[in-house]
């Protein structure tokens, strides 16, 4: 995800702009859409029930599309889109998702994105793609100028989705629709909850343990609706979203991952399987394999100051002593850890967890420390 | 009691030689949950504008401007503590400072609580 500037250009408006209206959100431009940022409990409050419950996040802005190989092969859609991206796509079972990265051919990241090997019957040969809404137009344009003949791009701007994110989303969900409830994480399945068609994941961006659920725009309101009649599910809007995703340590897009960072520096390592960093084979192979085999010479790393103060993006980093290493690219208070957290780019030789390192928050240097991530322990379903 | 408040929705409350400064519950509104609150030392003396404070919520930080000029000199440093404060009683116990006025001839540059009434209407 990543913020656009505002324009004049009208907002679009997802297939839940109407309940997120009715429920009194405070809706703000993101990424060409009109997103709900926060409903009238706030913040602090939805990213704590999120941690505590089960919350129910609007995320159909995001790109979702289809890799259809003409031959109905696996093989086929795979290899081309493993010329595009470092995970291994080959190896994925029917149903199986993975986390990878759009690659530039210097290593920058031109986006990161969910891949899945769809399942359902009649669909071999293609691939489901889950991309920022920030970057949808660009990565479709880049994708489509790379695909052999034999592979084409199908855009589904028709689809709404949804996460289900916290301890209580597998109880919630296996009432509606138990097969989807007992998927292991990063799978998923093809069901119908009241008759609706449904596409589940075991997946998410919270840290929690959740679902990412698609289905048509027009079910979209309806499925929010049931969802949320659930006494344990709430909505949730972007800022703690937001939040949620700092506190698990997970990259935004355009703040912590860019053009300019490599999936090494990034931390991404365990993102790029083992045949693929071996064989290389994708754009920017030669720099993610040297960074794999000799070290980065910077590295994302988490940072809890030592005051409450929080350190946001941009911040400069430097020693004690005050020599520049770094800048923190994404920061702000984790509700959960009650303090502030941040996360950053450092020199590889200040990057050990412990490390102790200066903010330079308007003009004054704050002591904080390098700190592992996540700061809130992931709570996935393995 | 006399209350003025600013375009950027601070508000002095007037009690003697000294104004109270804090920020509006519209304020508080639109920033959403306060997480820290940064406060200037006691002793600082301020001219109409300059930047008194700093309030972060989860989202963002945002300056508190000073809305008249003077010393400082009292701060609310309960806030440091619970800044949650802000959101829950922004005209009473949510207070950022004591500002002992070099110039009350200020006030009558800002805003009666109507004319702010008003005035959050009019951007609302």
């Amino acid at each position: 995800m990543a913020e656009h500037a505002p324009s004049d250009e009208p907002l679009l408006q997802t297939p839940l702009h109407a309940e997120h209206v009715s429920l009194g959100a405070r809706m703000v431009p993101f990424a060409g859409y009109a997103m709900p940022v926060q409903y009238p409990t706030g913040i602090l409050t939805e990213h704590n029930w999120t941690r505590e419950h089960a919350g129910l996040f609007d995320v159909s802005h995001m790109g979702q599309a289809f890799l259809v190989a003409e031959d109905k092969s696996h093989e086929t859609v795979a290899r081309a889109l493993e010329a595009l991206i470092p995970a291994d796509v080959l190896n994925l079972k029917p149903n199986q998702q993975r986390y990878s990265q759009l690659l530039a051919e210097d290593g920058g990241i031109l986006d990161d994105l969910m891949v899945t090997r769809v399942g359902a019957p009649g669909h071999e040969g293609w691939l489901y793609l889950v991309v920022n809404a920030s970057m949808k137009e660009a990565d479709y344009a880049h994708i489509e100028a790379r695909l052999p003949k034999s592979v084409s791009l199908k855009r589904k701007d028709d689809l709404g989705l949804m996460a289900l994110q916290g301890p209580a989303a597998e109880a919630v969900l296996a009432k509606l629709a138990p097969e989807a409830a007992a998927l292991p994480f990063m799978m998923s399945a093809d069901v119908q909850i009241d008759g609706i068609w449904c596409h589940v994941s075991r997946s998410g961006y919270t840290g929690e343990d959740g679902f990412e659920i698609s289905c048509h725009g027009n079910d979209a309101p309806t499925l929010w609706t049931r969802l949320l009649a659930d006494p344990e599910v709430k909505a949730i809007g972007l800022g703690a979203r937001d939040s949620l995703r700092l506190e698990a340590g997970l990259c935004l897009y355009g703040h912590d991952i860019d053009t300019t960072t490599s999936p090494i520096e990034a931390g991404l390592n365990w993102s790029i399987q083992k045949r693929r960093r071996e064989e290389g084979g994708f754009p920017g192979a030669e720099r993610v394999q040297r960074e794999i085999r000799d070290g980065a010479a910077r590295v994302r790393v988490g940072i809890r100051p030592e005051g409450r103060a929080p350190a946001r993006e941009g911040t400069v980093i430097t020693t004690p002593d005050g020599h520049e290493v770094g800048l923190v690219t994404s920061g702000g208070f984790g509700p959960t850890v009650n303090g502030p957290v941040a996360m950053g780019y450092v020199a590889r030789d200040v990057s050990a967890a412990g490390t102790d390192l200066h903010l330079i928050v308007r003009g004054k240097p704050l002591p904080a420390k390098v700190a592992a991530m996540p700061f809130a322990p992931h709570r996935y379903k393995r | 009691m006399t209350t003025r408040y600013t375009k950027d929705h601070e508000y002095v409350r007037v009690e003697g030689d000294a104004g109270i400064v804090g920020i509006s519950d519209y304020a508080q509104g639109q920033l959403g949950d306060v997480v820290f609150v940064e406060l200037p030392s006691v002793g600082k003396t301020l001219s109409k504008g300059d930047e008194a404070a700093v309030v972060e919520s989860v989202k963002a930080a945002s300056e508190v401007y000073a809305p008249v000029s003077g010393e400082v000199v009292e701060v609310n440093s309960a806030l440091e503590a619970s800044p949650g404060t802000v959101n829950e009683d922004p005209a009473g116990r949510g207070w950022f400072m004591k500002i002992r006025l070099t110039d009350p001839g200020e006030l009558d540059g800002l805003m009666t609580e109507e004319q702010y009434q008003d005035f959050v209407k009019s951007i609302s």
